[in-house]
């Protein structure tokens, strides 16, 4: 357990792992924050969507061609990207999908309604999954590359770190810019405020919240595929947990804030990434969930503040 | 005092026999008084099993009615009711079997079931007060946050504390704790019903799962009625109060925070006691059979039924129990021998990928689940039973304006 408790290459390792880790938490909760941010609805389905991602990677990239043992150099990643773009759009639209069908007729009914249909969907996409790759952990093929920079000691950066990291750096940055300057991000900020003033001033409201679904999913999927590529295997069930720490991120740096969900992510990948190493993974959630409740309690608003007036 | 000359009108004679709900509850009541008699004749004298998930799916009814106070009447959103039935299970089996030896006490302890109802009861409202204290300032959706994460906290934590935790093994870990004490009575009288001569007996175990149903079926009336009262009481009326509108309500001097925190806590006391009885029923309690699917199912019970009412709630309850363990867990059997009824039999065996329409239709149980979820709540929103105000509110659309629309109306 406390292996090399004191050894500074240990820790950067650990580091190293959280960083990655909480990346690819913050892609999803990226999408939690956007859609509570916009419709106050905890959208059970997202982790769920995240999975998705990496199960639809699995046949496109068969279906394009690529082996683990025998692709490499650059086209690799160009087609990974192609592969990762069909997804993207995939995850996308069932997601704007799965709002018209199961959120949207909700939307003036009772709060507690569209929260039962999100558990709903997310049984239904579990179901799904559980049907097409069964029960078992499913091996998702190892496409990225394997060099590692050493940084002193025992510890060093894979390429695979790496990427993960500045992709989700990259997808956060791109977002940021599209809300902040965007006319589609000047809508949804608006209804997110109030959505009868937005709606009085021309915006339209479904294919904003439309959007929003779809951005969030975009990024889901992104994610769920970056999984698969780094931890080489997906299970139908994965979205759950990751759901649950992802959304606890988007908590933790101020619901409906996306930098603040950026950081949340990063920061719950680090605290898990340092109780499994430095303690026992059996109570990583106990911290996780300890850290989610301390925080609204002292800090309801999150670590960024929340920009959405609660209503 | 201005408010006792204005009584309530005497009830009528009939009342009782033409308001829905009361109709609905004594049906219920007649209904699970003859269960047990209905059980053995259909299964020809050997209803014990009926009669066993009868009791079992009592207790999500009590689950159930205990959520309705916190979500339906009080309007608090709990995704962690769950931990509560834990807590209340686990003490129990930690209070009532040799499970202690083993943790630093180094002593069994064996208190009696009857006492233990109520220390699970306190217990478990305590841990909601503890709970409730620093976190039902906030509002809406954040508790209902907060409570997913210590629905989350609380099993993992009976989980570690197995062996090999720092603090020593008081919940065996992993495995939990099995052979847990049955209830039992000191005294007891065997009949012709069990095919024995009619007498007294000194002590009385529980075996037979007819003990346990008719156990049961009196922990219900009894959540039924506090229940109820409760919802006609000034609490319930605060309750409902801080629900519409909790600014307004605490403007016209309403406590808010004690009133929720009571809200809480009782809730929790119900799944305190419901815990009780399940750990004690089982003879094994497990961190496993407290995850957050089992809150989201007692929700789900709880909406679908109709939210603030209680005979929904029990109907739902029995409903949503029904479909997971009974007909979700028959179906690939059900669709297997109608498969071969109907001449599709070659569906039945495995060939390739196809694994046969038995494993294939049980491969789709989370599927099934999930798009009964999503109908209901599309074509029912309001639940199947929901409450009376409720109905009216959703009926005149904004929940803004329902109370005074409600007046309008006298």
């Amino acid at each position: 357990m406390p292996r090399a408790a004191n050894d500074p290459s240990f820790f950067v390792q650990i580091v190293i792992y959280g960083l990655a880790n909480g990346a690819i938490y913050a892609l999803i909760a990226l999408g939690y924050t956007m859609v509570y941010g916009i419709v106050e609805l905890i959208n059970f389905a997202h982790g769920d969507v995240f999975t998705l991602g990496g199960f639809l990677a699995l046949p496109l990239i068969a279906a394009f061609g690529l082996r683990e043992d025998q692709s490499t150099g650059l086209g690799v990643y160009l087609v990974l990207l192609v592969v990762a773009l069909i997804v993207m759009l995939l995850t996308g639209s069932l997601n704007v999908l799965i709002e018209r069908v199961a959120y949207r007729p909700l939307r003036n009914a009772p709060r507690l309604a569209p929260l039962i249909t999100a558990v709903g969907m997310s049984f239904i996409l579990e179901g799904l999954m559980y049907m097409w790759q069964g029960a078992n952990n499913v091996h998702f093929p190892d496409l990225l590359p394997s060099g590692r920079i050493s940084l002193g000691g025992s510890a060093s950066i894979g390429a695979k770190d790496f990427i993960v990291i500045a992709l989700a750096v990259v997808l956060v940055v791109v977002l940021t810019t599209f809300i902040n300057n965007s006319k589609l991000g000047k809508a949804m900020r608006a209804t997110a405020q109030d959505r009868d003033a937005a709606q009085l001033m021309g915006v339209n409201i479904n294919r904003t919240i439309a959007a929003t679904f779809f951005i969030g999913a975009v990024l889901a999927g992104a994610g769920g595929m970056i999984f698969g590529l780094y931890f080489n295997t997906v299970r139908f069930d994965l979205g759950f947990q990751s759901g649950l720490f992802a959304f606890t991120a988007a908590v933790f740096g101020g619901i409906g804030n996306i930098q603040g969900a950026a950081l949340g992510g990063l920061f719950i990948g680090m605290v898990k990434a340092f109780s499994d190493a430095y303690f026992t993974s059996q109570l990583t959630d106990v911290w996780i969930f300890s850290i989610l409740i301390l925080v609204l309690v002292f800090r309801p608003t999150g670590l960024l503040g929340m920009r959405v007036p609660e209503k | 005092m201005k408010g006792a000359k204005e009584r309530a009108p005497k009830r009528l004679p009939l009342q009782g026999w033409t308001d829905r709900d009361t109709v609905i509850l004594r049906a219920l009541l007649v209904g699970a008084i003859l269960f047990p008699f209905f059980a053995t004749l259909v299964t020809g004298g050997s209803g014990g099993a009926l009669i066993n998930t009868a009791a079992d799916a009592g207790v999500y009814v009590l689950l159930a009615i205990g959520l309705n106070i916190v979500v339906g009447f009080a309007g608090l959103l709990d995704l962690g009711y769950a931990a509560f039935f834990a807590i209340g299970a686990y003490t129990y089996g930690m209070l009532a079997s040799g499970q202690l030896f083993g943790s630093p006490l180094h002593h069994e302890i064996h208190l009696p079931f009857w006492l233990l109802l109520f220390v699970g009861m306190f217990v478990a409202a305590g841990f909601g007060a503890i709970l409730g204290a620093p976190t039902l300032r906030l509002r809406g959706d954040y508790l209902a946050i907060v409570t997913l994460g210590f629905g989350e906290i609380v099993p993992s934590v009976f989980r570690y504390l197995g062996q090999g935790s720092v603090l020593g093994n008081w919940t065996g870990g992993v495995n939990g704790i099995a052979g847990i004490d049955p209830p039992s009575l000191p005294f007891g009288i065997s009949g012709p019903w069990s095919g024995e001569a009619l007498r007294f007996l000194p002590r009385f175990d529980f075996v037979d799962p007819i003990a346990y149903y008719v156990l049961m079926v009196i922990l219900v009336i009894v959540g039924v009625v506090a229940a109820t009262n409760l919802h006609r009481s000034r609490l319930g009326r605060a309750w409902m109060a801080v629900r519409e509108d909790e600014v307004a309500a605490a403007a016209t001097g309403v406590n808010t925070v004690a009133i929720k925190l009571l809200a809480f806590s009782i809730g929790a006391s119900f799944s305190g006691l419901a815990g009780t009885f399940y750990g004690a029923k089982l003879s094994l309690v497990s961190s496993e059979n407290f995850a957050f699917v089992v809150s989201v199912t007692i929700l789900i019970m709880v909406v679908l039924g109709g939210m603030g009412n209680i005979p929904g709630v029990i109907l739902g309850a029995l409903m949503i129990y029904y479909v997971l363990f009974n007909l979700l867990t028959n179906l690939p059997d059900l669709a297997a021998s109608f498969a071969s009824a109907i001449g599709l039999g070659f569906l039945n065996a495995s060939h390739g990928d196809w694994p046969g329409l038995h494993d294939e239709v049980q491969r789709m149980n989370f599927l099934i689940f999930g798009l009964i979820l999503v109908l209901v709540m599309l074509f029912r929103p309001q639940g199947l039973l929901p409450s009376r105000v409720r109905e009216q509110e959703l009926a005149k659309g904004v929940s803004e304006q329902a109370v005074f629309d409600l007046r309008e109306e006298g």
